[in-house]
């Protein structure tokens, strides 16, 4: 697997561990989509499932001298069974990552939900909006920086209608 | 000389609103989380909340008096709580059922409301995580007390007793 994205994507490959028996490769940031797709439709490969999307805080990690934020796609073949772990680092200043939700659709909720818990921003995301977290919500709860008792209070509730009026109009029922 | 002779009893008028009320409370169910699943036991057969007229389950806040939130309210779910109580017709009550609902429980994190005291004024709070649905008999009638004896002490069993062996 690794020989094959190293010959089809050179640049993207950073480098690779063997995680409790998965492989994990780290992948340039801007490359993942691509790696992805690769992934996805190889017929040696077949990742049919993304299994989740993971973001991580680095900032207190011991002994860790990489950008602050990490984000880990797991991806699963429903074919021949195997798995793959994918990783990427942002830099605190600017943890922007694109989108893989083009390539699998639930990579839409996951990408939100890492952009409200850990401000991980997500390039050409069609709809980057708290998922979690009202919509009042200032800062973002799982950075290492934000303290766990802070409440923030919400006055008034979202009506989500944006989302609905999206949801009507594709069905045609307006 | 029983009501058969004499077919006229005498009370006072809040009595008798009063004791219609804490015989016919209709909850309406708040339930975020487990401690509505433990409702359920006790809204069926082998607990059977029916024996204090309190079976009477509604869905709108509308048409009943008896709000119980059971589980863990979220700052995202606090309006919606509010609003649920303000639509309630008086006269209502409120029983905060569980610790999530009475203090936030072990969440004591950015997202739970530390309480729904904060939000809405409670009646009768009851502790466990969840409570037995014992714990909920007793809350209803401890309410129905509290509607019986507005301003009062608590009803005699739930007083401290003398200690049953005397040394």
């Amino acid at each position: 697997m690794l020989e094959k994205l190293t010959a089809s994507h050179p640049k993207a490959i950073l480098g690779s561990v063997d995680r409790f028996g998965t492989l994990e490769i780290r992948i340039e940031k801007s490359k993942i989509a691509d790696v992805v797709k690769t992934l996805r439709d190889d017929q040696e490969l077949l990742f049919s499932i993304l299994i989740d999307i993971v973001s991580v805080d680095y900032s207190t990690y011991a002994g860790w001298t990489g950008e602050r934020f990490g984000v880990i796609y797991q991806l699963k073949s429903l074919a021949l069974g195997h798995r793959v772990q994918l990783s990427v680092t942002a830099p605190e200043d600017e943890p922007i990552v694109p989108t893989i939700s083009k390539l699998f659709g639930n990579a839409d909720w996951l990408e939100r939900e890492a952009f409200d818990q850990m401000g991980i921003r997500f390039a050409q995301h069609p709809n980057l909006k708290r998922l979690l977290n009202h919509h009042e919500f200032v800062g973002h709860p799982l950075r290492k920086d934000y303290p766990i008792t802070r409440r923030q209070a919400l006055s008034t509730n979202d009506s989500l209608m944006d989302e609905m009026e999206a949801r009507l109009k594709e069905k045609g029922y307006v | 000389m029983g009501v058969e002779t004499f077919p006229a009893i005498t009370t006072r008028k809040e009595a008798v609103i009063a004791w219609g009320q804490k015989n016919s409370l209709w909850p309406m169910p708040f339930g975020t989380a487990c401690c509505a699943i433990e409702f359920m036991a006790v809204a069926a057969s082998v607990f059977d909340i029916s024996r204090f007229g309190a079976e009477l389950v509604r869905f709108s806040p509308r048409q009943s008096d008896l709000l119980l939130v059971a589980g863990t309210v979220t700052f995202k779910q606090a309006p919606i709580l509010k609003q649920i109580y303000e639509q309630m017709c008086d006269p209502k009550w409120v029983i905060s059922m569980g610790v999530c609902a009475s203090s936030g429980g072990f969440y004591n994190n950015y997202c739970t409301v530390q309480g729904i005291d904060q939000i809405i004024p409670v009646d009768v709070y009851i502790s466990g995580c969840p409570p037995r649905p014992e714990a909920i008999l007793t809350a209803v009638m401890k309410l129905q007390h509290k509607i019986e004896n507005p301003a009062t002490t608590p009803p005699a069993q739930f007083m401290a007793k003398e200690p049953k062996f005397g040394y």
